[in-house]
């Protein structure tokens, strides 16, 4: 929305970790259209069903075009997009709850394909649009209304998931720092492939994460959040799964795979070009098939 | 003299008994003849019971035809039980090598494998049985071998010895049947031909109709009867500004279908019905946003995963009705090779027309057919493309009260294209009038596609046949024959079966409508009911199409009762 729309009747709860993201998200469109000189009506932002989905509507400033699709289908929304309009700069945005739980099984898909969009993952380690309930990046033991006794399955480590499904480019960030998570999305839209930039963004009303994540010095809590030291080599795939094997989070640019990156449209056409085959005309295809 | 020649190859899959009833069309039809090929065969790569059959005729053919005048069985199965399918005076040839038949006079043993073998050209053994089956019916041999000439003169080296050796298969065939002594009525000579025809199978033609319909992209998952059409758009769906991609599931299929028609581009995938099932909340998705695209369903039978490769007409109700909340999905069926081709085009054109997702209907008998049909008339293809929005309305992309200009990504009108209710912009609301207002636009827009064409003979009986889909073949056959024996029966038929023409429904009004379908539910004739006619089935669910003789027979059936 450009400006506030009087029908439009969804809020983020106060402190919400989304805000941060879509300042975040509104300052790299800004300044890839300043860089580039591309057009706002360009870009597509895909979005999932959750509180982060709403993410479409609350943008301000220029508006992009967006999809707000169905629960859990965001990448393959995506991947018809730029399949079909290699042109346009197609972002997904969605949450834990929807990108790795219904949607999961479209990761390995389009990062095997290579599909050149950015997605921008908004993880708050529950369902909250539904008021609670535990997500596959819920820890263990944790009460929610839908787990009892505890959360009684093991957290998802999505990074290892996205590692595994072969995802070439990875980011983690913290919703929190806006600067440097706006300046991710933009590298992570330039680069030529599928990339994830995965968010620690924290539900303030069912899943409040921030103390967590940040640590208490005075109280001898060890933050959750861990920066990524220089040393680490981003373009090992070992290194990137030794680096987010543990229970802590690291923030920073956690796997780039080695070697140019050739995006799903770019091999189409270069294949395409190597066999040089024109499109035959129905007539000619019909006229084959004459019985002599 | 016959006018037709109906020839069953019955065996086990991975014997060529598919390919041997194509093999036998292609060649009839190269000289001259009319035909149509219908197969069945169990979901394996190999084995179990399969069969294909071959009409032939010197006449157009509507159906695959009711009684075999040649069964050609490659073992004891396949005898046992295709025996019954075969006409009275019918013939049977059958693999002598495989197993003996002892009590019947008109079955003739050939050990057509092992002569291919001594032959030296093993692959022949089928050419030989055609050979046979031919000589039986009087089928003209020189023709034959003109086509076994054409066909593998390919322009490479050995095409000679492969000819030579082929003809000398067919040869061997037809020496075999003179000696036996046993023979059909001479099939009538082949008709001349003024029009060029060609020889095309229905997933061809249904490819076709929406590639001259301006197909921009087809993106399918792999599914029984429904793969070949993505397999040939993979192949001939190739410029530079064309898509064909095999996706990951059908719920992927969908939603890329939901994001290249959003960003402009006329889409279409295939699927059968399991594919159709998994994909309802996305054409609930396509719906809602207002978004083109078209979805083929070649139907078979059964629920859930039924019988993959056997033919029904079972997914009316779902295709019309595919997801949840108030949505109806306009609804295409082919009922025939050629309307496979126009089918796949008006599709489209519906999609882009009024906005949202169209099913067109195929079924397995049609995708897997191969028949002659004359050319089709290229110069009625129209290739209608959607409003598209120039700015005018600023954002408000589901402004006004019916279809609306489209904004297309690059260009001016930013909107979300929202799934959950939304106003104007396309912003998420839930206000009871907005709900009210948007539903109505969304059902208005219907009314775009009230003008199908349709058949309508001998309309003043007061009873009528209407029939949808594949079923067309054997009721108009049928019905044709009530006709000639004077009984006072009408004939309606349409393509366009969701929404139905407003002025056919009128006309059916106050009549009793017969509707022959494949499916136990009797989908149609609920659907006619469902607007005020006086509908009544006639069903079968047996996973193969009708017989004209049983379709007749009820009919007089019920018009007596």
């Amino acid at each position: 929305m450009a400006k506030r729309n009087p029908l439009y009747d969804f809020k983020w709860c106060p402190g919400c970790g989304d805000f941060g993201v879509k300042v975040a998200l509104e300052q790299a469109l800004a300044g890839r259209m300043a860089e580039t000189g591309d057009s706002i009506e360009n870009t597509v932002i895909v979005a999932g069903i959750g509180c982060s989905g709403n993410m479409v509507h609350m943008m301000e400033g220029p508006q992009p075009f967006g999809i707000h699709g169905i629960h859990g289908r965001a990448l393959p929304i995506a991947y018809g997009i730029k399949s079909a309009r290699p042109d346009l700069n197609v972002v997904v945005v969605a949450g834990d709850g929807d990108f790795l739980s219904i949607g999961a099984e479209h990761i390995g898909p389009q990062a095997r394909r290579n599909l050149d969009i950015t997605v921008v993952i908004m993880d708050n380690g529950i369902y909250g649009l539904t008021k609670g309930q535990a997500s596959p990046t819920t820890e263990l033991n944790v009460v929610t209304s839908t787990t009892r006794w505890g959360k009684l399955d093991e957290k998802m480590n999505p990074f290892l998931f996205y590692l595994g499904a072969g995802v070439p480019y990875l980011t983690s960030q913290l919703s929190s720092r806006v600067k440097e998570l706006a300046s991710d999305i933009r590298t992570a839209m330039d680069y030529p492939g599928f990339s994830v930039v995965h968010v620690q963004s924290p539900c303030t009303t069912y899943n409040d994460t921030y103390s967590l994540l940040k640590g208490d010095e005075k109280k001898g809590i060890e933050p959750l959040a861990f920066p990524i030291g220089d040393d680490h080599r981003a373009d090992d795939i070992t290194a990137a799964a030794d680096l987010v094997r543990g229970r802590r989070i690291p923030i920073g640019l956690i796997y780039k795979r080695e070697g140019e990156s050739v995006a799903a449209h770019q091999r189409l056409a270069e294949a395409k070009a190597k066999a040089n085959i024109e499109q035959a005309s129905v007539e000619s295809l019909l006229t084959a098939m004459t019985i002599k | 003299m016959s006018k037709n020649l109906v020839v069953r190859f019955a065996g086990e899959g991975g014997q060529g008994v598919v390919g041997g009833a194509e093999l036998m069309a292609s060649a009839a039809a190269s000289g001259g003849y009319h035909v149509l090929t219908f197969s069945t065969f169990p979901s394996q790569i190999k084995g179990g019971p399969a069969w294909g059959q071959a009409r032939i005729s010197s006449e157009p053919v509507l159906t695959p035809g009711d009684y075999l005048d040649v069964l050609v069985a490659q073992n004891q199965y396949a005898y046992d039980h295709n025996l019954e399918d075969l006409r009275e005076g019918g013939l049977v040839v059958y693999n002598s090598e495989e197993f003996e038949i002892t009590d019947n006079a008109r079955a003739l043993g050939i050990p057509a494998d092992r002569m291919a073998r001594e032959a030296g050209n093993p692959l022949a053994s089928t050419i030989i049985l055609i050979g046979a089956v031919a000589k039986l019916a009087g089928v003209s041999i020189e023709a034959l071998e003109a086509f076994i000439t054409q066909r593998w003169t390919r322009g490479r080296p050995g095409d000679e010895q492969i000819v030579e050796g082929n003809i000398n298969a067919l040869r061997m065939g037809v020496e075999v049947a003179e000696k036996a002594g046993m023979a059909l009525e001479d099939l009538e000579p082949a008709p001349a031909h003024p029009e060029p025809r060609i020889l095309i199978r229905g997933f061809e033609a249904a490819a076709l109709g929406a590639m001259a319909g301006g197909l921009d992209s087809f993106i399918g998952y792999p599914i029984s009867p429904a793969t070949t059409m993505l397999v040939y758009m993979e192949s001939n769906l190739v410029g530079k500004d064309k898509f064909v991609g095999q996706a990951s599931s059908e719920i992927e299929a969908i939603n890329a279908l939901v994001g290249t028609g959003f960003a402009g581009k006329k889409v279409m995938t295939s699927t059968a019905g399991p594919g159709v099932s998994l994909m309802g909340e996305g054409l609930g998705l396509s719906w809602m946003a207002e978004i083109p695209l078209v979805v083929v369903d070649v139907q078979r039978g059964g629920p859930a995963t039924g019988l993959p490769t056997k033919t029904e007409q079972s997914d009316l109700t779902m295709a019309m009705n595919p997801g949840h909340g108030d949505m109806t999905v306009p609804v295409i069926a082919c009922g025939s090779t050629e309307e496979a081709f126009w089918a796949s085009m008006h599709a489209l054109n519906w999609a882009e027309r009024y906005q949202g997702p169209v099913i067109m209907l195929s079924e397995a008998s049609i995708a897997e057919r191969a028949q002659d049909i004359l050319m089709p008339d290229l110069s009625k293809v129209v290739d209608e493309r959607r409003l598209v929005s120039t700015g005018e309305a600023g954002n408000r992309r589901y402004a006004g009260d019916g279809v609306s200009p489209f904004p297309v990504p690059g260009g001016p009108g930013a909107y979300v294209a929202n799934a959950s209710e939304h106003d104007e912009q396309g912003d998420t609301t839930h206000l009871p009038d907005i709900h009210v207002t948007m539903t109505h636009r969304r059902f208005k827009k219907l009314d775009l596609l009230t003008d199908g064409e349709y058949e309508a003979e001998n309309t003043s009986a007061n009873t009528v046949v209407m029939t949808w889909g594949g079923s067309k073949g054997s009721a108009l056959a049928a019905w044709r024959e009530l006709q000639d024996e004077g009984v006072d029966v009408g004939w309606y038929y349409t393509m366009f079966l969701n929404p139905l023409p407003t002025k056919m429904v009128e006309e059916l009004r106050g009549k009793r409508i017969l509707v022959p379908e494949l499916n136990y539910m009797g989908q149609f004739a609920n659907h006619l009911r469902s607007k005020g006619l006086n509908a009544e089935a006639i069903t079968q669910y047996t996973g193969l199409p009708f017989k004209v003789a049983d379709l007749k027979a009820e009919i007089k059936r019920r018009l007596q009762a």
